[in-house]
């Protein structure tokens, strides 16, 4: 049955019924096609939904401080609520068994100059947990340490792309840069995977920051980073804590929503990796609508190349065909058409998939779309094996068919 | 060669069945050439499907070379079809994307001959019907004469016992019936056992013998003198 013979004689059926064979090869790599394009492209939907959540920790919570809207204990409504420096040493002190590091923020948008070059920034007070708070990538030099805190050093951190706006080529490390009148020491140089804006920031120790303002002990923003190792529900716990604790603190109403705010990354992971899931459950959905499409259309190819081919059959029946031969040269030319067209849609799938890597990035939010190569193989195999059942049945009926019947048939 | 004994054969329609061989006595010697008449529905037909094991009798008897035909499985009728039989039919029935060498060389695939060998012995059938030319042309390109002599040399290439031919001349025009029948009794001439179910007089009378159905049964039974066909030609 599988003697070379046969194999020619395959060819030959398969050379001389282009349509027939365009038929069912086209089916199935299409169907292949578009199961790995969507596949992929679905994968890529959730690459970016990876990345864009790890450009900072996920371990972080974020307080901004707001205004109250309900009176009590004594004080009016509309009181704006501020952070200072003694509620970072009280979350050291109330929360050790979440706590990871705590940093204040506090942003200033400065002029700053070196020699005749000078621009505006954004200069952010911060503690060094802040490096990780927004992993931040020291290229050279070194981040702000404890001791600058505490000795409030005028020593900065630029981003990439301060220096190469004040410097242009210039390593500027160890030079100073005057910000709004006060030089300061160039200590390090940090890229980060936020994006440019990201890169054209300035960080000096908060302290620092604060005693050129007047000393002033006040604080914008309060970045503290639980213990990965809580997890989710540990995450939950350490925001509603925190929150029944500055509510205490700053005599806010335990009813008033706006008195300060909690924003929980871990929280918004969460829910965007759920929306994830159900993505990645819809793509899967469709993808698998497409190979049932593919099957079905396989099937009903099948069943119109067996009726097609009824007369011929009949006549190889009266020249010696037995019926194992008949079912032999139906199923072993649709597996090799499936095959060779399965294995071809599959591999024109993935060099689309794989050449479009972040071209569609940018306006569709689809990043480095990709298959994993066993789920598309798994796919084809499927294809090819219901595309050969399919044939089988038809294939059984028209090889037991009388040859007289077959013949009849005008 | 051939030896039937009894044959009954009906089909059911619906409810009611309908008689067709009422118990066909008939037996053929090697090397003979008989024409098998009678009007559409007298059952011609329907004996022939039996002796080339297209169809099955309800009863009886059928001995062919001496081997009995019954209780065969597709795959033993496929096989004796394959080394008993050729046939040949009134709409010829090739391939039609089979070149006609290809169509000839068929049944030797179903021999397992190696191909080059099975090609080579095509060729000399379709040299024997006179379309050595004609090997690489598709059905589609021949006449109506042409094809059915390229049907004939493919019923001949499995060198079968007994050859069958089905209204060989209903589609054709009377110069290429009787150029067809030539090409029969030259087969014959060189021994080759042949029945030719034909409803047309002067086609039977180019037989050696002439077997009369009607309604099922043997209404006559005579050896006629051969009439050649190359004297038309």
């Amino acid at each position: 049955m599988f003697s070379w013979d046969t194999w020619k004689e395959i060819f030959e059926t398969i050379q001389k019924n282009k349509l027939r064979t365009f038929l069912s090869g086209f089916t199935v790599a299409l169907g292949i096609l578009i199961f790995v394009s969507l596949f992929g492209l679905g994968n890529g939907l959730i690459n970016t939904f990876d990345k864009f959540f790890q450009e900072d920790a996920t371990n972080v919570l974020y307080l901004f401080p707001g205004k109250t809207t309900i009176p009590y204990k004594g004080y009016k409504s509309a009181r704006r609520i501020e952070f200072e420096n003694s509620d970072l040493e009280d979350i050291k002190k109330n929360f050790p068994m979440f706590l990871e590091y705590v940093t204040p923020r506090i942003t200033r948008n400065k002029v700053v100059k070196y020699k005749n070059e000078s621009n505006s920034y954004n200069v952010t007070g911060v503690d060094w947990g802040h490096q990780f708070a927004e992993k931040t990538i020291i290229m050279k030099g070194r981040y702000l340490n404890v001791e600058d805190v505490a000795n409030k050093t005028k020593y900065v951190v630029i981003g990439r792309l301060v220096e190469k706006d004040l410097f242009g080529n210039v390593n500027a490390l160890g030079k100073f840069i005057d910000i709004g009148n006060s030089m300061f020491k160039v200590i390090g140089v940090f890229q980060d995977d936020g994006g440019d804006r990201e890169e054209r920031g300035i960080y000096l120790p908060y302290t620092t920051l604060q005693l050129i303002e007047k000393n002033t002990d006040k604080i914008n923003q309060i970045v503290t980073a639980f213990k990965p190792e809580l997890g989710y529900v540990g995450a939950i716990a350490y925001e509603n804590s925190l929150r029944k604790f500055f509510k205490d603190k700053k005599f806010i109403s335990p009813d008033d929503q706006n008195g300060f705010f909690i924003r929980n990354v871990a929280d918004q992971l969460n829910q965007n990796q759920q929306f994830a899931r159900v993505l990645q459950l819809i793509v899967a959905f469709v993808a698998f609508g497409t190979i049932i499409a593919g099957i079905i259309g396989i099937s009903n190819i099948m069943v119109y190349v067996v009726k097609e081919r009824t007369k011929e059959l009949g006549i190889r029946k009266a020249l010696g065909a037995t019926p194992n031969n008949v079912i032999g040269t139906i199923l072993l030319e649709s597996v090799f058409i499936t095959t060779i067209s399965g294995f071809f849609g599959m591999v024109v799938g993935i060099a689309i998939l794989s050449s479009l890597g972040e071209k569609l990035a940018e306006d569709y939010f689809i990043l480095n779309p990709y298959i994993n190569t066993g789920v598309a193989v798994f796919a084809t195999v499927l294809l090819i094996l219901f595309g050969a059942i399919a044939g089988y049945v038809p294939a059984q009926r028209a090889a037991r068919i009388k040859p007289i019947v077959a013949l009849r048939d005008q | 060669m051939i030896e039937i004994k009894d044959l009954h054969k009906s089909y059911k329609m619906g409810s009611n069945s309908l008689h067709v061989l009422k118990g066909i006595n008939f037996s053929v010697e090697e090397g003979e050439l008989v024409a098998i008449m009678g009007s559409s529905g007298s059952g011609k037909s329907t004996l022939l499907n039996i002796l080339g094991m297209l169809d099955v009798a309800n009863s009886g008897e059928y001995n062919l070379d001496g081997v009995p035909i019954k209780n065969l499985n597709e795959t033993k009728a496929a096989k004796y079809r394959n080394k008993f039989l050729g046939f040949v039919f009134q709409s010829f029935n090739l391939i039609n994307y089979k070149s006609a060498l290809e169509n000839v060389a068929l049944p030797l695939y179903y021999q397992r001959i190696p191909r080059k060998e099975r090609l080579e012995r095509a060729l000399k059938y379709l040299e024997q019907v006179g379309l050595k030319e004609w090997a690489t042309h598709l059905p589609s390109e021949l006449s109506g004469g042409q094809k059915q002599r390229v049907a004939i040399a493919r019923a001949m290439a499995s060198e079968p016992k007994v050859l069958l031919a089905d209204e060989p001349t209903g589609a054709l025009d009377s110069v290429t019936s009787y150029e067809v029948m030539d090409l029969i009794q030259k087969i014959n001439d060189q021994g080759n056992t042949i029945l030719v179910v034909t409803h047309e007089d002067d086609i039977a009378h180019m037989c050696k013998r002439i077997v009369h159905l009607k309604d099922g049964v043997i209404v006559e039974d005579k050896k006629v003198k051969q009439v050649r066909a190359s004297e038309y030609v």
